[in-house]
């Protein structure tokens, strides 16, 4: 097949993808952007329940405007719901369930991912801007998966599924899956494994798109 | 009788000094005590160490006004974005920074307040943020030593708080601030209502009396509306 015979997957296709793969039962805890549309794509038979640092396990959706409660907020600073048999607690607690292997998933952006689970995703730069780190470097070293969702490579066009990370770490050897724009790709032993992949994509073509060699089952 | 109530903001943040670590709660617009805040930079107090999760917000408000007075020397947060004093005082080199992981910050708190000055924590192995600290392996994995963090003062928002100082809170509104009650060694708390003793039913106390010094009532009702959500959701 021809290059550019291939549509990349659009966000809402990924948040799609996610949320299909979440098994039911799962405490999850999604990243501040791309990932926050997972919730929207939860299949309707799934309990699946959602927890944010700052002490909420059980958010819900989106409140409506004249529907807001101003004393509950996420990870982002916006206002969020609460479904029935949420909980709330203090940020140790909300830690603890983060650090101690409770939560089963967190969903996550980045920078780069390293074919041996290495992630940046917490600043670009020792230097030219404030650095500022938030729960990151807790979610991705306390919790047992960890998914990036991404588009595969930079607006210029560089890979960000690399050997070894370039940027400053946010945690070693955590990334467990990878949902980019082109490919599904799991992090093994044996490094990056493509689970799936955009239709109309060959293997060369990703793999030019990607520093770090890719593997099939 | 204890009576932990003062009658005025002032009088609750008597003998503040300069130089003193302050623990700021909050998460958000929610669980904030801006008014304290306020009331403290109006004294004129200098060479503040601040621990907060963030850097102030608004330039008008709480912590940002705080910083923007020139009160604040070092701030120890998570996440110092957002505040636009801030990031002036910051590049201008006028206050120093400690960018420390949330879930370590509210554990070190924690461990500051529960006499456990120091532990082990598998956040931040490998990173810049692990210069300087000692690193031991525990079976097969590798830790970091961090030190329980307390502080002269905590400055805290609660939903409710009995003369005795026993506290709720409301909505996002713990967050930071239970731990942090037990952080502090002059542990002040603005509440939102005053309420006799005895009608915070024992098991719906969140932070229990003994941990609180100070109390002082600020009927400063709702959070303003947070910005514009996206597309957080929840349970479907």
């Amino acid at each position: 097949m021809t290059a550019g015979t291939y549509k990349p997957w659009g966000k809402l296709d990924i948040a799609r993808r996610v949320g299909a793969d979440i098994p039911e039962g799962w405490y999850v805890n999604l990243g501040i952007g791309l990932p926050t549309l997972v919730a929207d794509h939860i299949p309707e038979d799934r309990e699946v329940v959602f927890h944010s640092e700052n002490g909420i396990l059980g958010m819900g959706p989106v409140p409506a405007p004249d529907e807001v409660d101003t004393w509950l907020v996420n990870a982002g600073k916006e206002n969020v719901t609460l479904v029935p048999g949420a909980a709330l607690f203090h940020h140790a607690d909300s830690f603890a369930m983060i650090r101690g292997g409770h939560l089963d998933l967190c969903v996550l952006g980045a920078y780069e991912v390293a074919q041996n689970g290495d992630l940046a995703n917490w600043t670009t730069s020792l230097n030219d801007r404030v650095p500022a780190v938030g729960g990151a470097m807790d979610l991705s070293a306390g919790v047992r998966n960890v998914w990036i969702m991404t588009t595969h490579t930079t607006k210029d066009g560089q890979p960000k599924l690399v050997e070894r990370c370039g940027y400053p770490l946010t945690a070693g050897k955590a990334v467990t899956r990878v949902y980019s724009d082109l490919a599904v790709l799991d992090v093994t032993a044996q490094g990056f494994v493509v689970a799936d992949m955009v239709e109309g994509l060959t293997r060369d073509e990703l793999q030019k798109l990607t520093a770090a060699p890719l593997h099939y089952a | 009788m204890i009576d932990k109530q003062l009658e005025d903001v002032a009088q609750a943040l008597s003998g503040i000094a300069d130089g003193a670590s302050v623990l700021v709660g909050g998460f958000g617009a929610v669980g904030q005590p801006n008014v304290l805040l306020d009331a403290l930079g109006e004294m004129g107090v200098r060479n503040l160490t601040v621990i907060a999760n963030n850097a102030g917000f608004e330039p008008d408000i709480g912590l940002g006004r705080l910083i923007g007075r020139g009160c604040v020397s070092k701030i120890i947060c998570s996440f110092p974005r957002g505040s636009s004093t801030f990031d002036t005082f910051y590049k201008a080199g006028k206050i120093e920074l400690e960018v420390v992981p949330q879930g370590t910050l509210a554990e070190r708190i924690r461990a500051g307040g529960a006499g456990i000055p120091a532990f082990y924590t598998p956040t931040g192995v490998g990173t810049q943020l692990a210069a300087g600290k000692e690193t031991r392996t525990f079976g097969e994995r590798d830790y970091l030593l961090e030190h329980g963090l307390t502080a002269d003062i905590a400055l805290i928002e609660a939903w409710e708080a009995d003369r005795w100082g026993n506290l709720t809170f409301r909505g996002s509104g713990r967050n930071f601030n239970p731990i942090m009650a037990m952080a502090g060694r002059l542990t002040i708390v603005q509440a939102q209502h005053v309420v006799p003793l005895g009608s915070i039913l024992p098991n719906d106390v969140v932070t229990p009396g003994i941990f609180v010094d100070r109390v002082v009532h600020v009927p400063c009702g709702d959070p303003p509306i947070a910005k514009v959500a996206t597309a957080q959701g929840g349970t479907k």
